[in-house]
């Protein structure tokens, strides 16, 4: 399986506070990959150096290419980022927000695309003209899931969405995040701080430490190692 | 560098300023005395304004109409209105109408700071405006006090000292514009004192807390009412003092010299000299009396090669000069003229 | 009833500069108190076409509209660009400087003595069903509201005006989708110049073209916006249109014994006064939405 994603010492700074101290991690294509770690590790940052989000130095390849720098090179390139806190327009309307996903599209196929989202979450059609500030967190969350199916991406980043949500939405989000990677191949890296939902629905995982990748391996692996059981797991 | 050695050094410069300021005179023209006597007022003003947007961060507006009050609280309290009988009470010494202008201005603030409660930001900034707008109006309504449009004429009347001959002092014969440049910047030395000692206490800390974050503020005790309205009328006494000065410096109001260009003035100082910060200031106050004259070719500007003078001597042309240096200047001091000090500061004592 | 015809004129030229205002703290933040000397400069513009070299009334019009697009565009990525990440108070200095460096602009460039732009509308009245306007009244009412209406086709159905509105809301989260915010929010300046421009051609005729002609009517615009509700476009629109009004009723009254201390001088005042009553009641404005700071 070729790498869909490679990072190769990359590092990113806030103004003078450096985040990221040379991550390199690969993402196969077709993979589920996790990202851990405890708060300030740097798991979000490292989502935005990808997502050209925060100003960082070092290669990031996509299917071989190199990523250009900046937020337009990466949602053109097919990198949909789920941000933290959801990130929908709230003073917006579902469909538009849906519509907002597709930005980068030029093609005509917006309007099928949005049917065919439908398919996962059924409930948005019926919601189209509603505000989605009205939503509730885990029908937000949902949405931004479906806005970033919109733009038809190679690579999902989602940060922490089980953030606020009630285990079972996290539950059911997850079902269908697992859904679009087994039916349509959808390659996911997926930050988050509840590491044993993370760990159960991906191949591989990184867990992170003050801005440097600790440890690395399969799931199975990290969910047997000591350390992360005793750090992220809980026992 | 440790607080304490901070606060040896910030001492010692103020001594040092002060000593500069008493003898800056004796160097340059009479003329010369009037205009930093203006900027000494103009300090005065900036130095309350500070308080409230520097520091409590609430933007104003209007705050030429706080100086508005104090111009004419003094004018009434010396001279009156000659059509309806003279000054109220008889007339009264130039000097002991200062404390009274800075009183009204300030209990007009404070009763302002009030009802601005309810409001922030944007909402502020245009009530400020408002009251700044209809000041003048407002003037000329209340004519029996104010005099109206012609106003209240302070040139000659014997409570204006040195107005006609010189005053003596200290043995030293003073002209007009001296005795206005010591009065003011006496008044603005002990003005800074007071701004930087009400400021590094308890109040200065509680209008920070107020800046940077209401809710904090809230959530560690601080009474949000209390110390807003407080700095309202802290700020408007401040510019009340000043407009008492600049209605003896004119030697007269009227209903156009607080002119709402007057309070947006004020704001440019206070953020080119640098908000929150004391020491910027004074270059704040040097900056909003002199770039007009220096956009005009005058002064330091007539050292400008001469087809910029004549360009900017067509009328339109000093203004053009005055906005593009205001610019210029926001774009190369983000925080004013106090942040380069701040910067400078910093760089000097870091530990190598 | 004629009054409130003029009222809804006045408060059409305060609504569209009151939308310009809007459309900028919406995606900036910022209120550009440069707006009305902007617009002045456009009208000055349309003037020097018309009167200088003889072009006629719409495709000057039309031009003026392209250049101040432009112009606002410019402004924006030359003099708000390099600010926009700091503080509130250093952007508004900023338009200040603005402000005095176009005023002193227009001055230099055509003197600050009062030209006549001519109206494109018939300076005639029509009878109405008993009520005599004038025509320009009537005409400027429907290009205001024209103008209006295309602007909110614009930001509704095209694909443009979404993205607009999504920058007013999120700007991180645009960016993440892909849109271009930097551009964006210069398209937002651009327009807002533009509607700055109608409000400025139309306000020449009716008080004579001068340097100082758009700022009375910044203040108004200011206060309509914030009646209106800073960030709401509909309210800015209601609330120039009401302010007008208003303003225009409380002369009429005036001349009637009632409000007799009201002249003409303290139209600019009571409009602030009324605006203040407002916003004590309601301090987010008619359509604002109030932040919810539980404190």
């Amino acid at each position: 399986m070729k790498n869909l994603l490679e990072l190769d010492e990359v590092e990113a700074r806030y103004g003078p506070v450096q985040a990221l101290h040379g991550i390199s991690l690969t993402v196969g294509d077709g993979e589920v990959v996790a990202v851990l770690g405890a708060n300030g590790a740097g798991k979000t940052t490292t989502l935005r150096a990808i997502s050209g989000t925060v100003s960082r130095s070092g290669a990031i390849e996509l299917d071989g290419k190199q990523l250009r720098a900046g937020p337009e090179a990466a949602a053109r390139a097919g990198i949909a980022h789920v941000p933290e806190g959801r990130g929908t327009f709230v003073d917006l309307t579902v469909n538009e927000n849906l519509r907002l996903g597709a930005y980068t599209r030029r093609d005509r196929g917006v309007k099928a695309d949005i049917e065919r989202v439908a398919e996962y979450f059924p409930w948005l059609t019926d919601r189209g003209d509603q505000r989605a500030g009205t939503l509730s967190g885990g029908e937000q969350q949902m949405l931004a899931l479906a806005r970033a199916l919109m733009s038809r991406p190679r690579l999902l980043l989602l940060d922490e969405p089980s953030l606020g949500l009630a285990p079972m939405v996290v539950r059911e989000f997850f079902r269908v995040v697992r859904e679009l990677n087994e039916k349509e191949g959808l390659t996911v890296l997926v930050v988050e701080q509840d590491a044993r939902i993370a760990l159960s629905i991906s191949r591989r995982a990184y867990v992170l430490e003050v801005g440097r990748v600790a440890l690395a391996g399969t799931s199975d692996e990290l969910r047997g190692d000591e350390s992360v059981r005793r750090s992220y797991l809980g026992y | 560098m440790n607080p304490r050695t901070t606060r040896i050094v910030g001492f010692v410069a103020f001594a040092a300023f002060a000593v500069f300021v008493a003898v800056f005179p004796s160097f340059v023209s009479d003329f010369k005395a009037q205009q930093y006597a203006y900027v000494g007022i103009y300090l005065i003003a900036l130095l309350g304004l500070n308080i409230l947007t520097g520091y409590t961060g609430q933007i104003s507006l209007g705050h030429g109409a706080f100086m508005a009050i104090g111009g004419y609280t003094t004018a009434i309290l010396m001279a009156g209105n000659e059509q309806f009988g003279g000054p109220v009470g008889g007339g009264l010494k130039d000097v002991w109408t200062i404390p009274f202008a800075g009183l009204v201005a300030g209990l007009v603030g404070l009763a302002f700071g009030l009802p601005a409660l309810r409001l922030s930001g944007l909402y502020l900034a245009l009530a400020t405006f408002a009251i700044a707008v209809a000041m003048p109006s407002a003037v000329k309504r209340f004519d029996e006090f104010s005099g109206g449009s012609s106003g209240i004429n302070l040139f000659g009347i014997p409570e204006l000292t040195a107005s006609i001959t010189n005053v003596e002092i200290l043995g030293k014969s003073l002209t007009f514009n001296d005795w206005l440049y010591y009065l003011s910047w006496s008044i603005a030395l002990v003005g800074m004192a007071v701004a930087w000692f009400i400021l590094r206490g308890r109040t200065g800390r509680a209008f920070r807390a107020v800046r940077d974050s209401e809710t904090a503020a809230v959530s560690s005790g601080v009474s949000l009412a209390r110390y807003k309205t407080l700095a309202f009328g802290i700020s408007a006494a401040y510019a009340g003092v000043a407009g008492g000065l600049f209605a003896i410096a004119n030697t007269f109001v009227n209903p156009d010299t607080f002119p709402i260009l007057l309070s947006i003035f004020l704001l440019i100082g206070v953020v080119v000299g640098g908000l929150g910060g004391l020491s910027g200031l004074v270059f704040g106050a040097i900056f909003i009396y002199f770039l007009p004259l220096w956009a005009q070719g005058t002064d330091l500007g007539s050292h400008l090669p001469n087809f910029i003078i004549e360009e900017t001597n067509k009328p339109g042309g000093p203004a053009i000069v005055y906005g593009v240096v205001l610019i210029l200047v926001m774009f190369f001091l983000p925080n004013g003229v106090g942040g380069l000090f701040r910067r400078i500061g910093q760089l000097l004592t870091r530990r190598r | 009833m004629q009054q409130v015809v003029s009222g809804l004129a006045s408060g059409g030229i305060y609504a569209l500069l009151a939308l310009a205002l809007v459309i900028i703290h919406r995606s900036t933040g910022v209120i550009n108190f440069a707006q009305g000397e902007m617009a002045t400069l456009s009208a000055y513009i349309a003037w020097t076409l018309t009167a200088n070299h003889g072009w006629s009334y719409w495709p000057a019009f039309v031009a003026t509209l392209a250049l101040s697009f432009g112009g606002g565009v410019v402004t924006h990525r030359a003099v708000i660009r390099p600010v926009e990440r700091g503080s509130v108070l250093r952007i508004v200095i900023v338009t200040i400087g603005l402000l005095i460096a176009i005023n002193g602009f227009v001055v230099w460039q055509w003197s600050g003595e009062p030209q006549q732009l001519k109206s494109p509308f018939p300076s005639d009245t029509i009878d109405i069903g008993g009520v005599i306007v004038s025509v320009q009244d009537i005409g400027t009412i429907a290009v205001a509201l024209g103008i209006v209406f295309l602007l909110w086709l614009l930001f509704q159905f095209t694909k443009v005006g979404l993205a607009l509105r999504a920058v007013a809301v999120n700007p991180q989260e645009a960016r993440l989708v892909g849109v271009r915010v930097t551009w964006m929010l210069a398209l937002g300046w651009g327009l807002a110049a533009m509607l700055g421009a109608v409000a400025g051609m139309l306000t020449a005729p009716a008080v004579g073209l001068d340097p100082q002609m758009m700022q009375a009517i910044l203040i108004y615009a200011f206060a309509a916006a914030v009646l209106g509700g800073i960030d709401s476009p509909v309210g800015a629109v209601v609330g120039g249109l009401t302010l007008g009004v208003l303003l225009n009723m409380l002369s009429y009254l005036s001349q009637y014994g009632l409000f007799d201390w009201f002249t003409e001088e303290l139209r600019l005042p009571t409009a602030l006064l009324i605006i203040l009553v407002v916003l004590l009641v309601k301090p987010s404005g008619l359509f604002g939405r109030p932040e919810v700071k539980r404190v």
